[in-house]
């Protein structure tokens, strides 16, 4: 029988769960982490992961469609959709594995099963590792699960979560996305890239309602140059579901509409946090607009219970998960420097073609704050080595406070942002201000020297346009 | 190994000055304590001590040099042993220089290799304490600062556009780094200026460091109300930027009991045959203290930055103990009153202070304040200052002492305040002439009519 006290259970082992764990074992507490289903949670295993394992196939594909622009010969392109599908599995799979190493090597104790709060610092597994257990200090990392909406609720065949549209059973002729955000576009992208008929239907007047309208804009007509069909402004009304297809009424205002068939539906409109059945009433732990309320330090209103990640409220990302899950334990060990998450930090990605990437406010969210800006622009087109690849499609927007230089804002769209945005992301935490990043000396010939020249764009200096 | 000796600094602000005068020259020897050199700002001048034992060697700045940064190296000492000719300027700044501004020049005189830096450091601390003494006017050094100041370049550029200074700034980020939040909070709540020279002022202990010294269970915690938080900024901030110094003083107030009871005893009485004044011992006191500042106008005073406030009046604020804290009600113009008006006004003002009920405008401003624990048996202690004021008179319980008087030992009751003063706007004689002249006063009560 192995022990049953801890000084700190973690219930769910996904990207928040999972590193707080890590992290509370590295200051020397004594930890144990719950899980139901897969280390790592839906990101490593039905998100983040498994879908760029998925786009990149999707990436060496158009690449070598577009074989002949580079002078080469790729003729006769095709693919093997069920080899793509096992590629993708088999990333998670070895990932999820690490995960595993990971814990183990930190000596967290994985308790498998699914956990619920009992109260007073107890907690119930049942499972494998059924039983009663204690910790001093709880952290509820339950993530979150697709949304249904009434009339959209996936049946597991004709509509689609992102769990079925990761490991189809075969691929469909063609696709309805309804909802635009990141998980929409991705998949979007990815099937349409494949040669699926896609369209997306979203409610919001623009696709990625949450970024840059303007850099929104130019992502959109990356898209529909692709071949996606985007209707904004739009409603799925209602499903007529066949043996093999499904017919679709979108509503696109002042009464007008049309229907759609499409052999297969994905609903991406948005997740819910995972807060029921998991003991919340019985511990004392207060839930606000379908999401456990927490203070900047992670705390629920129960005295020794926390909360992190999607189930903690949005934004519904894993690095804000995991910075929470590390926020969380180190307040819980009494560590000084232990600063409530900065909101206005918090990257995001989208891995569609092309990317986009962005932290901080937009132009229209900073003059809401009331700040003077300063707003500048570079786009890809001038830049030598985007022109090199072959990929000069896209934009750097930077947002500055007029008056401070405090970089306010960073929103990207094209080649490698996903990968570029952290660099603006240190910028902010650093605290720099226009004249640091004016002077920092970025390498040539680079897809970074955008940025650079963005900055320099914010004050009328930029040189190559 | 050579020397140097660095331009000091007057004041925790003070960037440049002025070298006016070398009192030694090139071939002198000095010893430790040796004045060798006047510097002035706009403000004070002040006295460079050497603080090593050597010749010497080179004299770097000429006097009358205006604008010479704090910290340049103004002379470099050849030790015993070395030879004057031979010795380098250590560092290659040119010390004449006007500073760039305030971290600049700090930055340049204390940026050479780590073993000549650390003894600057030592040498501009050294001599800036010793001629402390000699030069009142030197309130502070700046010689812990002498470090880079971490700051992110946002926080850097907000406080420059705010006008805060840095060096009062603490900060919160990673290895105490000066970030955006640290001077928000800056702005919000002010900067105070340190409490001990040049080091950084100490934080008291964190919540949190002081939880952890208590056992959950073991305390109530008692939250701490606005009247509670004012109390401790109010006096915090008292006890860090004011200067107090104390004088006490017995007074026999035999006299003044006999004129108590001879007043409260013939008191016309009113329709409902109550007496119309009972006039308690404070009541003199403050009538006293009052007359006694109306005689040394000087001691009158409010401390500010733009100069020293002589106040045309006496207004006086008595402390009041309350539930949960205490209340300075202001008995204004006290000095023209009579005792049974102060009297009748201090009973309504209190009352009312009990009840919470004091307008703002009753208990804000005066010069000076009262505060009196004798009825709780206290012999004497010294009070803390209230901000703006100047001074605050303590005053103890009267009891019978044997008095030395005539020769012969005689019992008297005897009460001892204690008058606690900021230097910056009173000094001690003229303290003590107040002081004087509130004994003369309380204990001739006659006097008063005078």
């Amino acid at each position: 029988m192995t022990d049953k006290t801890f000084d700190v259970i973690v219930l769910g082992a996904g990207p928040g769960g999972y590193v707080a764990a890590i992290r509370a074992a590295q200051l020397g507490m004594k930890t144990a982490v719950v899980e139901e289903k897969h280390l790592g949670g839906i990101c490593l295993n039905w998100g983040c992961i498994p879908t760029k394992a998925l786009l990149r196939s999707a990436e060496v594909l158009e690449l070598m469609q577009h074989a002949k622009d580079y002078g080469l010969k790729a003729d006769a392109t095709s693919f093997d959709f069920q080899a793509i599908i096992k590629r993708s599995r088999a990333v998670s799979r070895r990932l999820n594995r690490g995960v595993g190493h990971l814990l183990k090597k930190n000596g967290v104790t994985v308790l498998e099963g699914r956990g619920r709060l009992l109260g007073g610092g107890r907690l119930a597994v049942t499972g494998r590792a059924e039983g009663e257990y204690a910790a001093k200090h709880i952290i509820v990392a339950t993530g979150a699960r697709p949304r249904d909406l009434p009339g959209l609720e996936r049946d597991g065949k004709l509509v689609w979560s992102y769990f079925e549209a990761l490991n189809p059973d075969r691929l469909p002729k063609s696709l309805l996305v309804v909802g635009s955000g990141a998980i929409g576009m991705e998949f979007a992208s990815f099937y349409n890239a494949l040669g699926v008929d896609v369209t997306v239907v979203e409610i919001m007047d623009r696709i990625l309602p949450a970024e840059d309208a303007e850099i929104a804009q130019i992502a959109r007509k990356g898209l529909e140059k692709a071949g996606i069909r985007i209707m904004t402004g739009a409603r799925v009304a209602g499903l007529d579901k066949g043996r093999e297809t499904v017919t679709a009424t979108v509503e696109t205002g002042k009464g007008n509409g049309e229907t759609l068939t499409v052999e297969r539906v994905l609903s991406a409109v948005g997740v819910v946090a995972n807060i029921e059945d998991i003991g919340l009433e019985e511990a004392g732990v207060e839930t606000e607009n379908g999401v456990i309320r927490v203070d900047g330090f992670l705390r629920t209103s129960a005295p020794g219970v926390y909360a992190i990640g999607d189930v903690a409220g949005p934004p519904m990302l894993a690095h804000k998960a995991e910075h929470e899950g590390v926020i969380c334990v180190e307040k819980i060990a009494g560590l000084d420097d232990v600063h409530p998450l900065d909101r206005d930090q918090i990257p995001g990605c989208t891995y569609c073609h092309p990317q986009v990437a962005s932290v901080g406010l937009t132009e229209e969210e900073a003059k809401e704050r009331g700040h003077e800006v300063r707003v500048g622009r570079f786009p890809f087109l001038a830049n030598g080595k985007a022109i090199a690849l072959g990929d000069d499609q896209g934009l750097v927007k930077t947002v500055f406070d007029a008056k401070t230089g405090q970089l306010l804002g960073a929103h990207m769209v094209g080649p490698e942002v996903t990968e570029m945005i952290q660099g603006f992301v240190i910028a902010m935490k650093l605290e720099t201000t226009e004249e640091e990043l004016m002077h920092a000396i970025f390498p040539h010939p680079t897809l970074s020297e955008t940025m650079h020249e963005s900055v320099l764009d914010a004050w009328g200096r930029a040189i190559h346009i | 190994m050579a020397i140097p000796i660095l331009m000091p600094a007057l004041s925790p602000t003070m960037e440049h000055g002025r070298l006016a005068k070398w009192l030694v020259k090139e071939g002198d020897t000095v010893s430790p304590g040796d004045v060798i050199a006047e510097i002035e700002t706009d403000k004070a001048t002040m006295e460079v001590e050497a603080t090593d034992e050597g010749t010497v060697a080179r004299i770097v700045v000429p006097e009358g040099t205006d604008n010479v940064p704090v910290k340049a190296v103004i002379a470099v000492l050849a030790e015993e042993g070395e030879d004057p000719a031979s010795v380098e300027i250590p560092s290659a700044e040119a010390p004449a220089a006007p500073a760039g501004g305030g971290e600049d020049a700090r930055k340049g005189g204390a940026e050479p290799e780590p073993r000549s830096a650390a003894a600057e450091t030592a040498s501009t601390e050294g001599a800036v304490e010793r001629s402390a003494t000699s030069a009142p006017a030197a309130e502070t050094a700046d010689a812990g600062g002498a470090g880079r100041i971490f700051a992110s370049p946002l926080a850097r550029r907000m406080a420059k556009e705010a006008g805060i200074d840095l060096s009062l700034v603490k900060g919160t980020g990673p290895r105490g780094r000066i970030v955006k939040r640290d001077v928000e909070k800056a702005i919000e709540e002010g900067v105070k200026a340190p409490a001990v020279a040049g080091a950084a002022a100490p934080a008291g202990l964190g919540d949190d460091q002081v939880f952890a010294l208590y056992e959950e269970g073991s305390y109530d915690l008692v939250p701490l109300d606005s009247m509670r938080r004012t109390i401790a900024e109010r006096l915090s901030l008292s006890k860090r930027t004011i200067p107090h110094f104390y004088l006490t003083v017995d007074c026999v107030i035999d006299r003044l009991l006999e004129a108590r009871a001879r007043i409260n005893a013939t008191a016309p009485k009113d329709a409902d045959g109550k007496p119309e004044w009972k006039l308690s011992v404070n009541d003199f006191i403050i009538k006293a203290w009052a007359m006694a500042l109306k005689r040394v106008p000087a001691a009158n005073a409010t401390w500010s930055d733009a100069g020293i406030m002589l106040h045309h009046h006496v207004d006086v604020a008595v402390a009041v103990a309350i539930d949960g804290g205490l209340i300075t009600p202001v008995v204004r113009r006290a000095e023209e009153k009579t005792l049974s008006a102060i009297s009748r006004e201090m009973r309504d003002l209190a009352a009312r202070a009990r009840g919470r009920k004091l307008l703002p405008e009753e208990y804000q401003g005066g010069a000076t304040s009262i505060s009196n624990l004798g009825m709780y048996g206290v012999k004497e202690f010294a009070a803390v200052i209230n901000p703006p004021h100047a001074t605050i008179l303590a005053v103890g319980r009267g009891e019978p002492r044997p008095v030395v008087e005539n020769g012969g030992i005689e019992v008297r009751t005897v009460m001892t305040v204690t008058l606690s003063v900021d230097h910056r706007a009173v000094d001690g004689a003229l303290g003590a002439q107040a002081l004087s002249a509130f004994r003369e006063l309380i204990e001739e009560p006659a006097l008063m009519l005078a």
